[in-house]
């Protein structure tokens, strides 16, 4: 299954499932990545980690940990 | 007498709800912490509206049981039962605004939405239909431009109206529950179930059932606890759930998230009518380019942090500093005059210029410095930089269980710690917060650097830089060291997750940067004259006397003398036993250049060359060194201290990270000088 890590910035994908648990897991439904909704990859930081995200009209940052436990399509 | 009413303003982080804030309340606020937690409460009289007090809530996305902070706001808001809840929504990035606004909704209080930054919304050719908003909400929404002051009185009205139609309410015991039913299907069904089993239970724990039915659909444990239900109750619950997650083929969190967000798309597809990204957001992709770009975004990150360093502690600190001193230097002589004048006794005349003006006065004196620091941190706090800091330093720090976040406050340590410490105050979790005040006290603040020249010009001064490179780098390695440890013992437990938003750049609000650096200002100026004030005292009082509260003439006889004859036993696995090089270690506490000038009175040294003489004799190189580390690591100055106290509410808590921190200092003094012996 694809992750929302693995997309290169630029790339877009639709979000099947969000993994994790708790606080984390809480907090990415909270921000808006819930499933169905498209997520654009739009850079990753100087050091390779996080990454920046844009969603439902806002640019979020997330950690590449965090963002492997987010199971994608690619569109 | 009048009623007073209570008005609370909730809102997402990044949201405007500061800048409202001051717009409504003016200079006239109050800062405190919520109790128990080290979450900022700021609360206010409203301009023009004596009777409404405003309270700045904290900044956040949800009410999940996870974070203090939206524990603190829930809490708050079903406790103190404000009149009205003020709801600020950002209109450019309504979705994920709103999301909050479905939640507080289910709180029961009057609520009104405040949409800000509609002029951006506007100018950018993009709309939002307010009235089907408001419809479609079941709540009052105005537009409303917090930076250019549009919309305001409109606001106040309203919420005045909502707050008077809700205390009439209250007095004919009126219900009103007439917000919008924005779930559907299995997940309705699962909380109007529950509703109906725990509608006793909530009433008496003076929750709202709808509220508290969808948070134990949520699987909210501290709802779960505070209910009192019966274990079959319970059970039920549990089954109804099930059957809801079964149903939808996903989990209760999820479904609930999910239920929330296809309401708010479905209202945004009426009312929002976006055809391009407003103006303010183009601005910040091109900006970003260069800000968060793979190679020059670190590069540039360090360049602004040097610019202010230079521009603070250079240029503007050091010739208000200058100012200041004098100032203080011509004011304290003017009283002593006076004091003579009127014949006061001699030990009276001593504590309050030699202790109290002196005390407070060299405390005074970093007054500028902290001023102007806040003014540059308020630009980078308010102008949406400080987020981009944490994107990019995000992955340095995060090995020692902090996040990027920590990083401008520990920077700011090498010059001054009590800004540093202060600057705390914007980290949005009290875990981050509370690691990051006990660890930055380790990045050596430029109060030592005296310590270190007189040292390195004693001992090492073919090797001045390599010895002062050495003890910077000792600082951060202990950070470090001390970082891990914490993360695996006190600081266990996973750690505030990092997600966080990248807002829009955006030109700061000059009312809020003035306003807050006045606040920190007050802050300081409250500490000069409280803890500091005392400590000034105590410090004088152990200088000016022996045991038989005698005024002493030659201070090695007094009080403080034999406190550090006594301690200098306790550093003698140190490597330096001599009662002179404790006493300084004590009288550096009040600040850290008095370590030099206890250290040349001691030592009857009138000259440098002649406190490098009295030194060979007190210290041998490695002990020297050892004597460098431990005046790095141990305990910061009775300003940072207060600091500390303020920023974690606690006296307790303030004197174990003194504790915690003078530990650390005397073990690795320790190793440094038995590990040396080894060796050389």
């Amino acid at each position: 299954m694809m992750t929302l890590d693995k997309l290169s910035p630029g790339d877009s994908g639709k979000i099947c499932s969000v993994g994790g648990e708790g606080a984390l897991r809480r907090r990415l439904l909270d921000m808006g990545l819930t499933p169905k909704t498209r997520v654009e990859v739009r850079k990753v930081a100087p050091m390779g980690d996080p990454i920046e995200l844009y969603l439902r009209g806002y640019n979020l940052s997330i950690r590449k940990d965090d963002a492997a436990k987010i199971e994608i399509e690619e569109v | 007498m009048e009623k007073e009413y209570l008005i609370a303003l909730a809102g997402n982080q990044n949201s405007g709800k500061t800048t409202l804030f001051n717009r409504l309340t003016g200079s006239n606020q109050h800062v405190g912490n919520f109790p128990g937690v080290t979450v900022e409460k700021k609360m206010g009289k409203i301009k023009g509206h004596a009777d409404m007090t405003l309270v700045d809530l904290p900044g956040i996305y949800s009410l999940s049981p996870y974070t203090n902070e939206e524990i603190v706001t829930r809490d708050f808001i079903l406790k103190e039962q404000p009149d009205a809840i003020i709801n600020i929504v950002d209109a450019t990035n309504i979705e994920r605004n709103l999301y909050l606004s479905l939640q507080l909704m289910e709180l029961d209080t009057p609520m009104i939405i405040a949409l800000n930054m509609m002029d951006e919304v506007t100018a950018s050719g993009n709309s939002i239909d307010v009235d089907r908003l408001a419809q479609s909400m079941h709540l009052p929404v105005i537009p409303i431009s917090a930076s250019k002051n549009d919309g305001i009185a409109e606001l106040m009205r309203v919420v005045k109206k909502t707050a008077l139609q809700h205390a009439y309410d209250h007095q004919q015991e009126k219900k009103h529950e007439h917000h919008p039913d924005f779930c559907k299907g299995e997940v309705h069904r699962a909380i109007h179930s529950i509703a109906h089993i725990i509608e006793d239970h909530a009433q008496q724990g003076c929750y709202p059932v709808r509220f508290a039915a969808t948070k134990l659909v949520e699987g909210d444990p501290i709802i779960l606890e505070s209910l009192h239900l019966h274990k079959e109750d319970i059970d039920i619950i549990q089954h109804i759930t099930e059957a809801m997650e079964h149903a939808l083929d996903t989990d209760r969190e999820a479904a609930l998230a999910d239920m929330r967000y296809t309401f708010i798309e479905e209202i945004c597809r009426m009312c929002v009518h976006k055809h391009h990204n407003t103006k303010e957001q183009v601005r910040s992709e091109k900006i970003d380019h260069w800000l968060t770009h793979k190679y020059f975004g670190i590069p540039i990150f360090i360049g602004i942090m040097l610019l202010i360093f230079y521009l603070t502690f250079n240029v503007f600190g050091s010739f208000f500093q200058g100012w200041m001193e004098e100032g203080i230097a011509l004011l304290t002589a003017a009283f002593s005059d006076f004091l003579s004048e009127i014949q006061v006794s001699e030990w009276l005349h001593s504590l309050i210029i030699d202790g109290i003006c002196a005390g407070v006065g060299s405390v005074l004196s970093f007054l500028p410095l902290i001023v102007i620091l806040f003014f540059f941190l308020s630009l980078l706090e308010d102008s949406g930089y400080m987020a981009r800091v944490a994107f990019v330093m995000d992955k340095a720090l995060r090995k020692i269980g902090l996040s990027g976040r920590s990083f401008v406050p520990m920077l700011i340590g090498f010059g001054c710690s009590v800004p540093a410490i202060m600057a705390t105050r914007t980290l949005s979790s009290e875990r981050d917060r509370k690691m990051t005040i006990l660890l930055t006290p380790f990045m050596s603040c430029s109060a030592k650097l005296p310590i270190y020249g007189m040292i390195t010009a004693a001992f090492f001064p073919d090797h001045t830089a390599v010895v002062m490179i050495s003890v910077y780098l000792l600082g951060m390695l202990v950070a470090v060291v001390s970082g891990l440890f914490l993360k695996n013992t006190i600081f266990k437990g996973n750690p505030v997750p990092f997600v966080m938003e990248l807002p829009a750049y955006r030109i700061p609000d000059a009312k809020s940067v003035l306003l807050h650096m006045w606040e920190k200002a007050k802050d300081f100026l409250r500490k000069a004259f409280t803890i500091i004030f005392v400590a000034s005292m105590i410090i004088w009082f152990l200088q000016s006397f022996d045991f038989r509260l005698h005024l002493v003439e030659d201070s090695a006889s007094s009080m403080l003398a034999s406190f550090g004859t006594w301690v200098s036993a306790l550093f003698t696995p140190l490597g330096f036993s001599d009662w002179r090089a404790s006493t300084a270690l004590v009288t550096g506490i009040t600040a850290k250049e008095s370590v030099v000038s206890t250290l040349s009175v001691l030592t009857q040294s009138s000259s440098d060359a002649g406190l490098t003489q009295a030194l060979q004799t007190i210290f041998t190189p490695l002990s020297a060194y050892a004597y460098l580390a431990f005046t790095v690591l141990y305990m910061p100055c009775i300003a940072a201290f207060a600091a500390t106290k303020r920023e974690l509410g606690s006296m307790k808590q303030a004197l174990a990270t003194a504790a915690f921190q003078t530990g650390i200092a005397y073990i690795t003094a320790m190793l440094i000088y038995q590990i040396g012996r080894v060796i050389v």
